[in-house]
């Protein structure tokens, strides 16, 4: 179906990619609701998996190697979601807060 | 076994064992075996005089031990037993067992009695180190071991803090004089490529080396010389030297180490025969260093500061002597001023020790009652050192002044007026100190005593051999040939001496004149003392003010030299230690605390900080690989 | 930075809404409203897939992605009880200081792509992303790491569920089921 898109060109999709992958990053960063976090962490796979699949079709490659990828990186992602999650909602019950910056037992006192 | 290592063996073996387990033995056997020690010595090496003597120019050599090699140049710790060598180590020995049995009563009440004598044994086997040594390297050796010694021994009752302060000064006087030392045995290894005696003086003699060279070299080695022998301006650590123990002023300051710089200068004979100018200097600084010397000792109140002076003047007495070229009178009166000095010392060690550790003329007098042997041998002493005619000092003490008159006349007339004020002191010594009424304030004639026989037997040795030493080198015009010293020595000069021969008339007035010298001394000193009654001066003014007070010499060096180098380290303190050193090291520990704080706050515990320094960080890396990698 | 003219309408458009759809799902306050605002960026992006010839994953995205993951977020949220988020905003200097680095990051790696130069033809292979090339190569070459998503999967649940155990000490009050 690309062939109708002659005009669309390999580098779109890099910086198509590399704006949702940088939204996604500027998100972890900025937010504080631990579910919100892990969202924004599937929205940077996604950035990455559109990447992928571009460069499967932009290289012709008949084995699409970068497309296994992708389907190797939602089963990751969905296996991690499962237990980011589990593990928010024990620190939920304990805290009774989602909120991240509560997190800092770590701290040098 | 080598002799020569047995020579250096006993007193080294003295100095271990005293050192190491002397305190644990009783007093009289560490200080026996101390003594012992050198008298063994003193035996290996007369037993030695019929193979060096066989020879005209024989000699035990003894090849130790090469310390390196550096590119040919051989360091070896290498000796030999020739005739100069013998000579210094007969006197070396001889008088340092004298010394040693005269020091087992003395220091009998001391509580370091071992260490004492280990010191001393360690002291004469560095001496003996620097006269057998056939080579610089070994003779620098024992120059640095002696005054090593000689720091150790004048401080030896190093709790009073001046008589520390007096090792000090000697040791750093001597160390000025040993950089010029140094520096002439650079001189020679780089020129000659060699430090031993045989190789670099039979070069020097051939005359090939620049005069320059050879010039700066006799110089150079001559300072060093100035620092070991107390010539100006190196001298007054040895008046201050006698901090020490009476017998340590007799045998080091006296009769051995002092006399280091002569024997340097003698064995380089060759050398200095090629440099005149250098004779010319070691002239004229033995001239006023003797001079000096007399002047000062003529108004000295402490019977040990009196003879530290006139040991400075007779050592220049002896520089002068080589400046002229008189290389064998030199040594000649070495030998005669060992033997009435270390007199005189013992003999005003015994006063000390007799009037219960007192030093100061103007509390004794009218001793000799009291003390008839320490008197009648300080008188034999007197006499030979002011040139009484036919003692061992007239005869040494007139060579030098005919060889000096045949150079130069001034020089003969300030001598002249040297040896005068030599007998004016000396018989002033010997009057205020044992003549005349009783001056004692604070003791009684009657608790004077003589001392025991092993102090008084050294006494009347060293008497004897100071009436007797003339005949060591009996002049010409008595028995028509060289003296014996002349002959023994000169097969050891590389370049001919010129051995001055007098005319009978010139003989006759020179003689007149130290005659008249000696007799002027004693009839003038008689006259003060003893007919007059003088007590000792205490000046508050005009000359004699500034003679008690030694010309001021010590204050002008403590004001140019001292104070100047001590600001020059405080104000290093301040400026590099304080802010430097201190400012570093103490300026370590704010800065750490300050950047362990600010670090601390990078570690809040908290992910949404730790997320943002992470992805800074890999843009920041991954930006660093784009552009510069 | 590429040639912007000539870009077919098409992607342009569902580039559009992607990019906006990640926008509000970082920005809202209401997380209800950032889930559902994933779930649509999930949409383009699918789209996008079958625009890249990709069309199993178009569809396994939206049935995976969007149809469970997503679902298990808002599951989460709800149990959480979280719709009206009182979630403090962070203040404005932090906000500056994370798209800064997050900024920095996308100049950066533009940077590189401008100097690496890429330059890759299209293809014309035709059937690349179909269920039947896909199921070839998934059970011949990657046959080993497909089986062994199988044990990621079992130890993910069996950690999942261990997580959410309670302690037998504790009581659980029927107002409080979390």
């Amino acid at each position: 179906m690309l062939s109708i898109f002659h005009s669309l060109e390999i580098s779109h999709y890099i910086y198509l990619s590399t704006v949702l992958f940088s939204i996604g990053l500027f998100g972890v960063l900025f937010r504080r609701n631990a579910i919100i976090l892990l969202m924004c962490i599937e929205l940077m796979l996604n950035a990455v998996n559109l990447l992928l699949a571009a460069f499967t079709e932009y290289m012709g490659d008949m084995q699409a190697n970068g497309q296994m990828f992708v389907f190797f990186i939602m089963v990751v992602a969905a296996a991690e979601a499962a237990v980011g999650l589990a593990i928010i909602v024990m620190v939920y019950r304990n805290t009774r807060k989602t909120d991240v910056s509560f997190l800092d037992q770590l701290k040098d006192s | 076994m080598n002799p020569i290592a047995l020579i250096l063996l006993f007193p080294l073996l003295g100095f271990v064992i005293n050192g190491v387990v002397g305190h644990k033995l009783p007093k009289s056997i560490s200080s026996g075996l101390g003594t012992i020690m050198v008298l063994l010595s003193f035996i290996t090496a007369i037993m030695q005089w019929s193979v060096v003597a066989a020879d005209a120019n024989g000699s035990i050599a003894w090849d130790a031990y090469t310390f390196f090699n550096l590119d040919g140049i051989l360091f070896k710790a290498a000796f030999s037993l020739d005739h100069l060598s013998i000579w210094m180590t007969l006197i070396i020995t001889g008088v340092g067992t004298l010394i040693h049995l005269y020091s087992m009563s003395y220091m009998d009440h001391d509580k370091n009695t071992s260490k004492f004598f280990s010191y001393l044994n360690f002291f004469v086997f560095n001496m003996l180190l620097l006269v057998l040594g056939s080579n610089f390297l070994m003779m620098f050796f024992g120059w640095e071991g002696v005054g090593l010694c000689s720091y150790l021994l004048i401080g030896f009752w190093y709790q009073n803090e001046s008589f520390g302060g007096a090792a000090r000064k000697a040791f750093v006087m001597n160390r000025i004089g040993d950089l010029g030392l140094l520096l002439g045995m650079f001189l020679i290894v780089k020129n000659f490529g060699s430090l031993e005696y045989s190789q670099v003086l039979p070069a020097i003699a051939e005359g090939s080396s620049s005069n320059v060279l050879v010039t700066s070299i006799a110089i150079l080695l001559f300072i060093g010389a100035m620092g070991k022998s107390a010539q100006i301006p190196l001298f007054t650590w040895l008046p201050d030297a006698m901090a020490g123990p009476t017998p340590v002023s007799a045998l080091i300051h006296a009769a051995t180490m002092v006399t280091a710089g002569i024997y340097l200068i003698i064995r380089c004979q060759a050398m200095y025969s090629l440099a005149p100018m250098a004779q010319e200097l070691i002239l004229w600084i033995g001239l006023a260093t003797a001079l000096l010397g007399a002047l000062i000792g003529l108004r000295q109140n402490d019977i040990k500061k009196v003879l530290a002076y006139s040991t400075v003047s007779q050592l220049g007495f002896m520089f002068v002597a080589l400046g002229v070229g008189a290389y064998t009178t030199a040594l000649f009166h070495v030998t005669t001023h060992a033997f009435f000095k270390a007199l005189l010392f013992l003999g005003a060690g015994s006063v000390i020790h007799g009037v219960h550790e007192r030093q100061d003329i103007s509390q004794m007098g009218g001793l000799k009652k009291m003390m008839p042997i320490t008197y009648i041998t300080f008188l034999i002493g007197t006499l030979a050192i002011s040139g009484f005619p036919f003692l061992s000092g007239f005869f040494s003490k007139d060579e030098i002044l005919a060889n000096v008159f045949h150079h130069n006349i001034i020089a003969y007339v300030v001598l002249v007026i040297a040896a005068l004020l030599t007998a004016t002191y000396m018989f002033r010594l010997l009057f205020l100190t044992f003549f005349g009424e009783f001056r004692g304030t604070d003791y009684k004639l009657s608790e004077v005593h003589e001392s025991n026989w092993k102090m008084t037997l050294p006494l009347v040795t060293l008497a004897i051999l100071s009436i007797l030493g003339g005949l060591l080198n009996l002049p010409h015009y008595l028995i028509h040939q060289d003296g014996f010293l002349a002959n023994w020595l000169r097969p050891t000069f590389l370049i001919f001496e010129h051995s001055t021969h007098t005319e009978i008339s010139t003989e006759i007035a020179l003689i007149s004149v130290a005659i008249f010298v000696f007799l002027f001394g004693f009839i003038y000193s008689r006259n003060r003392y003893i007919s007059k009654g003088l007590s000792p001066e205490t000046p508050t003014s005009g000359m004699g003010k500034v003679l008690s007070n030694k010309f001021y010499i010590d204050e002008i060096y403590n004001k140019l030299i001292v104070r100047p180098i001590e600001f020059f380290g405080y104000l290093l303190f301040a400026l590099f230690d304080t802010l430097l050193l201190y400012g570093v090291t103490f300026s370590i520990n704010p800065i750490l605390k300050f950047a362990g704080r600010f670090n601390r706050k990078i570690q809040n515990g908290n992910i949404e900080y730790y997320l943002i320094y992470m992805v800074a960080a890999i843009a920041i890396l991954l930006g660093l690989n784009l552009f510069f990698a | 930075m590429g040639v912007f003219n000539n870009l077919p309408l098409p992607f342009l458009v569902l580039s559009f809404l992607t990019i906006l759809g990640a926008l509000y799902v970082v920005t809202s306050k209401n997380p209800v409203h950032s889930v559902l605002a994933l779930i649509l960026t999930f949409f383009t992006i699918s789209a996008h897939y079958v625009l890249l010839n990709a069309q199993f994953l178009a569809i396994v995205n939206l049935m995976v992605y969007a149809g469970a993951i997503m679902v298990l977020f808002l599951f989460v949220l709800m149990l959480l009880n979280l719709n009206k988020e009182s979630e403090p905003i962070k203040s404005n200097l932090w906000g500056i200081a994370a798209a800064i680095s997050a900024g920095l990051l996308l100049v950066i790696i533009t940077a590189a792509f401008q100097t690496a130069g890429i330059a890759v033809m299209k293809s014309n292979a035709e059937g690349i992303g179909l269920v039947k090339n896909l199921g070839r190569v998934l059970m011949t070459e990657y046959l080993v790491p497909f089986e062994l998503t199988g044990i990621l999967f079992i130890s993910a649940m069996v950690g999942a569920v261990l997580l959410g155990k309670r302690d037998k000490s504790e009581t659980v009050k029927t107002e409080e089921i979390v």
